[in-house]
């Protein structure tokens, strides 16, 4: 007999799931983990980890009936061969695109953590502040000095590398080493730094241990290895994931039950208690409902689909969705725009080259609207740096031994720049539950209607621009500036819906991330954004659970859920 | 977070685009009636020689050791849409017939100087054919072996270990290291 009955509730165990289930049963908290695909165990479900580039049939390039399949998630980078099981399958999971949206969606224990690309930069004060200074969307309920503690906390158990560098906009962490720059990046930094005085170029912050620390060896977690095939899930456990980490954590307290296979229909709202008492379950598999009891529920399905869960968690008090009284559910998704990026041709440098593939990228910090707006748009960028050299593709012509040999030695080093954009927003940007599709759940399925506006077009332009001339300045060769163009949702930063703010009336989540309307509720995903700042989100999600997880359990022992 | 799609994006840009992976650029367009050619023993032992005389065993394996024929075969199947598949397919013929009519014997039967002198032709045809289009010509079946063979060979366990230099677990990473003419580079 299955028991039903747990102290909390956390739905999903991606990134933040997985965090608020550490720190509750560290708590010793009897926690429910429900998760709606298949278990993945660290290290014996990473199919291909240590395969060789020679052993995948394609090369992993994806075969054109798989291709033809999956429209969606072919457009994502690090879908492909060797990570394609890490994936949702466009067919086996549909939703309406009212304006193109490209949804990627990784539905097994672990949920995304396995395929995240792990930036982790620290969100500042500039962008907390900045929807309240320059007027857009509302007034976030915290402060960088609210969250800092716990990102502190977030971060030495999931080990992040990086420098300090003391910057305003990019504020330091709680660092292992930082990987190294290579040649042409160091002379990139120092170009930009002593060119740029508001422009500081720094290493890569990410979530990788360069020199792990006890902490992260009682996780039986050891060096990165700089092999660089991290979505396929390391066996190293070089860089942080649900899976590697804070699951199986949680796991040793004896308080974590994980419950693959369960799709979450809905949270069950008590309204005698004024507050909600469980959730509904639909087994994967037999589609079998049944109910799970907690005193709390934390809700990290990632962004969209904790949108859709509360969309669809209806009661006689909550007829629009739980908590949902202002109508703002599900409204405000924002995003980040990846969709500009420049790179070139670098002279010289002939004598260098490196050991080893860094997983990771040098960082210029935000450096537009800090302290005051000073371009015609709202918002900031993030830019990435990288260099390579890599071999040559192919001469044009010529067959035969010189080709041969001029394919196995490098080519010329390139150097180039991407962004990641803040997104400002808006009511008209949402998503919505359909009325007459449902999925093999019967679930409604969600309906999105995202879009770009000018505001991003004209920061994709401020970047190419500058970014152009920075590459140029610091001697990068034949510049190519692109624009992908690409739909919303393939940067898999969504974010909002579900927002945070002082007051019931424009915002969803207090600044405890608890539903204003139903306190026992907690969302630290994506859903919780009240803007997007221009960092990596990851580490925020996961301070934000983690703080979130500790405010429950006191208001538990206090009596207030 | 999209590091891996920037560098992924300049390989294309850099080395062109493999036929078959423009579906990963452009979505999916093509007719999804998909025939699945049977390529015999003999079309690998061709598509081998042709392979070879691309990238020969010189100080290290060439292309056949590396069972290019056999990847090529594979990635023509599964990776290429019907037109593609088509122009590959209808290429091996007009390569082996042109080889009679110039020289009156099969192409494998060449000798090494004379397979290369008769695919040089061939890289001809296929510049005159670039050139004299004002509409973009249909993807050349050269172009195609070409890049297959290319793939196939530099993916493939003598490429990797051998023409070029294979770490599976670098163990860490180095950022700034001298490099002299003639090093190897590395295979990922």
């Amino acid at each position: 007999m299955e028991n039903n009955t747990y102290d909390a509730i956390v739905i999903g165990s991606g990134i933040s799931g997985g965090w608020a289930a550490k720190e509750l049963c560290d708590n010793g908290m009897k926690t429910l983990v429900l998760e709606r695909g298949r278990n993945i165990e660290h290290i014996k479900d990473y199919p291909t980890a240590t395969k060789d580039p020679w052993e995948f049939p394609h090369r992993q390039q994806m075969p054109l009936k798989a291709l033809e399949e999956n429209p969606i998630v072919s457009k994502c980078y690090a879908y492909g061969e060797a990570t394609e099981h890490f994936f949702v399958k466009d067919k086996e999971h549909p939703y309406i695109q009212e304006k193109p949206f490209d949804w990627i969606r990784g539905y097994q224990v672990g949920g995304k953590s396995i395929i995240w690309g792990r930036a982790c930069q620290r969100w500042s004060d500039f962008e907390f502040s900045a929807p309240q200074r320059y007027g857009y969307a509302v007034d976030w309920p915290i402060r960088y000095d609210d969250i800092a503690p716990w990102y502190s906390h977030v971060e030495k158990f999931a080990g992040i590398c990086g420098n300090k560098d003391g910057l305003e906009a990019m504020p330091d962490g709680d660092y292992l080493p930082p990987f190294e720059m290579s040649c042409v990046e160091s002379d990139i930094q120092k170009k930009i730094n002593a060119r740029y005085k508001d422009r500081h170029m720094v290493h890569a912050r990410w979530a990788h241990l360069t020199k792990p620390e006890p902490i992260h060896l009682e996780q039986g977690r050891g060096q990165c290895q700089a092999r660089d095939l991290c979505y396929r899930g390391c066996p190293f456990g070089g860089y942080f994931s649900s899976v590697s980490s804070t699951l199986p954590w949680a796991k040793k307290t004896g308080n974590l039950t994980i419950r693959p296979f369960s799709v979450v229909h809905s949270i069950i709202y008590d309204e005698e208690k004024g507050k909600a008492v469980g959730v509904k379950v639909i087994d994967a598999n037999t589609k079998q409902e049944t109910l799970f009891y907690a005193k709390v529920i934390f809700l990290n399905a990632a962004c969209l689909n904790t949108n859709l869960i509360l969309l669809n968690s209806t009661s006689s008090r909550f007829p629009n969705g739980l908590g949902n009284d202002n109508g703002l559910l599900g409204k405000y998704i924002a995003f980040h725009n990846y969709r500009a990026s420049v790179f070139g041709r670098v002279e010289g440098y002939e004598d260098k080259y490196y050991y080893g593939r860094n997983p990771t990228n040098p960082i210029i910090a935000n450096y537009r609207n800090l302290h005051k707006q000073d371009t015609d748009y709202l918002g900031g960028f993030l830019t990435f740096v990288f260099s390579t050299r890599p071999t040559p593709g192919d001469v044009d012509g010529v067959i035969g031994a010189d080709l041969k040999n001029t394919l196995t030695e490098p080519g010329s080093w390139v150097a180039g720049m991407y962004m990641q954009g803040e997104t400002i927003p808006k009511e008209s940007n949402h998503v919505r539950l359909s009325k007459d599709k449902k999925d093999a759940w019967g679930i409604p399925q969600l309906i999105m209607s995202v879009s770009y506006d000018d505001n991003d077009e004209k920061m994709v332009a401020d970047f190419l621009e500058q970014s152009a001339e920075m590459l140029s300045a610091v001697g990068v060769k034949d510049i190519q500036k692109n624009d992908s163009h690409r739909a919303p949702g393939l940067d898999i930063h969504e974010m909002g819906g579900c927002r945070m703010g002082h007051d019931p009336e424009t915002s969803l989540l207090n600044k405890w991330n608890q539903l204003h309307l139903c306190k026992n509720v907690y969302v630290t995903d994506g859903a919780c954004m009240t803007s997007t700042g221009n960092q990596s989100p990851s580490i925020l999600y996961m301070a934000f659970a983690a703080r979130a997880a500790n405010h429950a359990v006191q208001e538990i022992k206090n009596g207030n859920l | 977070m999209d590091r891996r799609e920037a560098i992924g994006k300049i390989s294309l840009i850099l080395s062109g685009t493999i036929i078959g992976a423009e579906f990963f650029l452009s979505g999916c367009k093509s007719d999804p009636k998909k025939i699945s050619y049977l390529f015999t023993a003999e079309d690998i032992i061709f598509l081998n020689e042709v392979a070879e005389t691309i990238i020969p065993e010189t100080n290290t394996p060439g292309a056949k050791a590396a069972q290019v024929g056999k990847f090529m075969t594979v990635m023509v199947n599964d990776c290429y849409n019907p037109e593609e598949q088509k122009i590959f397919v209808d290429g091996m013929t007009t390569l082996k017939e042109q080889c009679k009519e110039q020289y009156g014997v099969n192409f494998i039967d060449l000798d090494a100087r004379k397979k290369t002198e008769f695919l040089k032709t061939i890289i001809k045809e296929q510049n005159k054919t670039a050139k004299n289009k004002d509409i973009q010509p249909p993807t050349h079946y050269f172009k195609m072996m070409k890049e297959l063979t290319l793939l196939g060979y530099f993916t493939s366990e003598v490429g990797c270990t051998m023409a070029r230099r294979y770490i599976p677990i670098p163990g860490k990473y180095i950022g700034c290291l001298p490099y002299k003419k003639g090093d190897k580079a590395w295979a990922t």
